[in-house]
């Protein structure tokens, strides 16, 4: 067993709303500065540069989950974690199929898809920005059938989160993980939470980073065997051993 | 109708994207789910909402809304009033719930389809 420092909340330069200097090089060698060895690249409704990203940290030592932050019918905003780059892609396949539009790069920004050297192949032309047509229910059923994990993104806030658009953490919603923003509070949105059926939601925090400088400013300690979906699934139920620590303070 | 006007009648503060005050209205839409104003709303719409956060300019460039109001006393954050200034599209304030300000609205002639 050992600690992961992890931040499981990445954006790419994929993503419209991220800088254009979140290349995977450059995501992989700012994380290792923070001392951070365990990340998840979710870009907004792709996984096109997990697998450039997966190389780039294989290569430096950072271990990098494929993952993507999915926006449901809800606008409600769902990180979707897998151990595999087939995993996600096959869930990507499963988001375009429910996303309509065209991105607007002079509106939303550039969608850029990337080498592991940090070149450009291209450009992604969906709205990335928009929302799939399917429930937070359906979402997390797809995940949960490929194999990964869903963790509500940023649930403190005003926007796209879980307690914005829903009002609340529905009971029968089977979320493995809530995800505390870097500057909220955690004890003070378990506190807001009502009072779980079972055992309190696993909660972390991540950086939730749009640009490099964002890298470090949250992240969480992970108590774990190896950076596998198995583990932080162990992690997240506090089980033989495996848990989750917020890490307190920033930087 | 210009949205000068309406800002003016009904009293709305304009807390970004003052260069847009001149644009026509032609309709209305009340909504918080930006997929859902982006697939409905026509263009020149004034747009009622709770939402603040930036992609509510991307919506209404989009879209070609004629403004946005922030109803219940709701601010817009920073970066969207940076945005809604570069984009022109005006972001007013009110008090007022989106129910009582699209009821004002539409005795004031303006309506959901425009018609």
């Amino acid at each position: 067993m050992r600690r992961y420092l992890a931040d499981l909340h990445i954006h790419s330069c994929l993503s419209p709303c991220a800088s254009l200097d979140m290349t995977p090089r450059a995501i992989v060698e700012m994380n290792l500065k923070n001392g951070i060895d365990l990340i998840a690249l979710c870009d907004h409704n792709s996984a096109e540069n997990v697998g450039a990203t997966m190389r780039a940290g294989r290569r430096q030592g950072v271990s990098v989950i494929p993952g993507m932050e999915i926006n449901s019918q809800e606008e409600v905003h769902t990180l979707a974690i897998f151990d595999t780059e087939e995993q996600a892609l096959a869930m990507q396949e499963v988001l375009y199929a429910a996303l309509k539009g065209s991105n607007r790069p002079d509106i939303f920004g550039d969608q850029v898809v990337v080498n592991e050297f940090d070149e450009v192949e291209g450009f992604n032309d969906r709205l990335l920005i928009g929302a799939v047509q399917m429930d937070i229910y359906e979402v997390v059923r797809e995940v949960h059938r490929l194999g990964g994990l869903c963790i509500a993104s940023h649930v403190d806030r005003p926007s796209y989160s879980i307690l914005s658009q829903l009002g609340f953490v529905p009971g029968d919603l089977e979320l493995d993980a809530l995800e505390c923003s870097r500057n909220g509070s955690p004890e003070s949105l378990l506190k807001t939470l009502p009072p779980p059926e079972g055992r309190a939601p696993a909660l972390l925090t991540s950086s939730d980073a749009h640009e490099l400088d964002d890298i470090g400013t949250a992240s969480s300690w992970f108590i774990i065997d190896t950076p596998e979906v198995c583990e932080l699934a162990l992690a997240f139920r506090g089980e033989r051993g495996r848990r989750v620590e917020i890490r307190s303070g920033t930087g | 109708m210009k949205v000068k006007d309406v800002v003016e009648r009904f009293d709305l503060e304009p807390m970004a994207g003052k260069g847009g005050l001149d644009r026509e209205v032609r309709s209305g839409y009340c909504g918080d789910l930006l997929s859902d104003v982006m697939a409905n709303a026509g263009a020149g719409a004034l747009w009622l909402t709770i939402q603040s956060h930036k992609n509510i300019v991307g919506v209404a460039v989009l879209s070609e809304l004629a403004a946005v109001i922030l109803v219940n006393g709701r601010r817009p954050d920073e970066d969207t009033r940076t945005k809604a200034d570069e984009e022109g599209i005006p972001i007013l304030g009110t008090a007022r719930s989106a129910f009582d300000t699209a009821g004002l609205l539409f005795d004031a002639g303006i309506s959901g389809t425009g018609e």
